[in-house]
């Protein structure tokens, strides 16, 4: 791969940015394409076709996120949204471009990921926790705060496949903002869980803005977007097409949405 | 290039309470809800190598001194082997909903799986001292060896895992192919043959490119001849392992960011 592309990942930056994305493309194998048996690689091989047929998630995108700011990301379904989350989180790695990334992340984009069925709630806990990188005695001395935020506190020594799915994203979104994060980042998450506890999350989420929290959410309620952020970045197929002021940006989208 | 490293050992020390939730996650719900639970590491082997005595004491005989305990030794390392790297092939493709989600140092995954069977062969070695007090093996200091007999299979086995695990990523196939290759591997080492009875060509072969006969034969030694292995066999162990392991890190290091668009 003849590229410069990497991550930094610094426990305490002393920039003003909490994020960085420098002209990012991130390529994609189109499943279509997918190569994955020996006799498919060698006709595609001997037909010189061996390099997939590529797809450019995103094409060139670039921002600048300052500590402490709200951004929202909006966009169509298949814009790239998701995937420049991810992209900062270091799930996945630019093609070209560079990403830069100040701070401990906390990412909430698909809670519970890291979740073993077989296993009870208090295991999970624990292993959920390493998933994002802390240790027994940091989970531990946690623990109450995360099982009283998730309340469920009856059901701990159950197994997590017998969980309704709201009761999986409490447990999630408990785990992965029990930490102090100095960014997070959210993915729909708050799309799941009932009315009650979608007001507690916001809540949450809220204190640790006012602790100086940066903000990255993608959202496909405009409103919520402009109540919760100052700044707003509109994807479309992959390019950045608008960038800056929150109202601004949304009204644009929301137009082109309807001419 | 030497930030780089730095940065993949920090990232290692964070993730050190990852392998151990993994390597516990394993030897937890490998016995869950069965009722003899941790037991069965120690009499499943047991009854597997009773079967076996009683099969190679009745239909095939073999000219071969203790044939119990030079049975289970050879089958608590081929295990070991097998199902260490039979489930680190696996452990990144298995784990496809994860690597998409969040990030972790993939490498963790195969580690984890190495690793938990290490410890499932710690139980294991119970059942071996059970078969060893049974049958009159005399205990000597020698056997303080058979950890460092473990190591250079544990590190063996790290490296093919890794291999196997980035290539099957990219090629599923892999995963038919080493199934039949164990098979061939485990009737090409001598677990309940002696090696004697072999062509003199096959010897050779096996002496030289199975290393899974130099760990057997390691341990073998201490157990039932009571002498301390040849240095010769120790240091080839030790170079099969680490080249074994510098091979399936640079496979792995090399195409582990283009996993995500194959799992």
């Amino acid at each position: 791969m003849g590229n410069s592309s990497y991550i930094n990942r610094h426990k305490d930056g002393k920039t003003d940015y909490a994020v960085v994305v420098d002209h990012a493309t991130v390529r994609f194998n189109m499943a279509s394409e997918r190569i994955d048996n020996l006799k498919e690689y060698f006709v595609k091989l001997v037909k010189r076709e061996l390099m997939f047929k590529e797809f450019l998630a995103l094409k060139d995108v670039s921002l600048k996120v300052r500590k402490g700011e709200a951004w929202g990301i909006v966009g169509t379904n298949g814009s790239g949204k998701s995937t420049l989350l991810k992209l900062i989180c270091g799930i996945l790695k630019p093609y070209q471009g560079t990403v830069t990334v100040h701070g401990a992340i906390a990412p909430l984009i698909e809670l519970g990921a890291g979740f073993d069925g077989e296993l009870t709630a208090r295991e999970n806990i624990y292993l959920n926790g390493a998933v994002l990188g802390y240790d027994e005695k940091y989970m531990g001395r946690h623990f109450d705060e995360i099982v009283g935020f998730a309340e469920l506190q009856d059901f701990l020594d159950m197994p997590i496949k017998n969980y309704s799915s709201g009761m999986a994203a409490r447990l999630g979104f408990a785990i992965a903002t029990v930490v102090e994060p100095d960014i997070l980042i959210c993915d729909e998450v708050l799309a799941v869980g009932d009315y009650a506890f979608q007001q507690k999350c916001e809540r949450k989420m809220k204190q640790m803005r006012e602790r100086g929290a940066t903000l990255l959410y993608v959202s496909h309620s405009i409103e919520s977007v402009k109540e919760v952020c100052g700044h707003a970045l509109w994807l479309d197929r992959g390019i950045a097409r608008m960038c800056g002021a929150a109202d601004e940006v949304c009204d644009a989208y929301i137009k082109s949405l309807k001419g | 290039m030497i930030p780089k490293m730095i940065t993949r050992l920090e990232d290692f020390r964070r993730y050190r309470p990852l392998l151990r939730q993994l390597v516990a996650k394993d030897i937890k719900l490998k016995y869950r809800r069965s009722f003899l639970g941790y037991l069965w590491s120690i009499l499943n082997p047991l009854m597997i190598m009773i079967i076996m005595v009683l099969v190679f004491s009745n239909m095939f005989r073999f000219d071969i001194e203790n044939f119990p305990v030079y049975l289970i030794t050879g089958q608590t390392i081929f295990n070991f082997v097998s199902e260490a790297t039979n489930q680190a092939m696996f452990s990144i493709t298995g784990n496809a909903a994860l690597l998409k989600k969040t990030y972790v140092p993939k490498y963790i995954f195969t580690l984890s799986k190495v690793t938990s069977n290490l410890v499932n062969t710690f139980f294991a070695l119970g059942a071996m001292l059970i078969v060893f007090v049974v049958c009159h093996v005399r205990f000597q200091v020698y056997m303080l060896f058979i950890p460092g007999i473990l190591l250079e299979v544990y590190i063996f086995c790290v490296g093919l895992g890794l291999f196997l695990a980035q290539a099957t990523v990219f090629f599923r196939d892999v995963q038919h192919i080493y199934a039949a290759f164990l098979t061939a591997w485990m009737y090409l080492t001598p677990i309940f043959y002696p090696i004697t009875m072999l062509p003199p060509g096959l010897i050779w072969m096996i002496e030289h490119f199975n290393p899974l006969y130099s760990y057997i034969t390691q341990l073998r030694t201490i157990v039932l001849e009571g002498l301390f292995p040849d240095s010769r066999l120790i240091l080839y162990g030790f170079a099969v392992a680490f080249v074994s392991l510098m091979v399936g890190t640079w496979a792995f290091v090399r195409s582990q960011d283009q996993f995500i668009l194959y799992v």
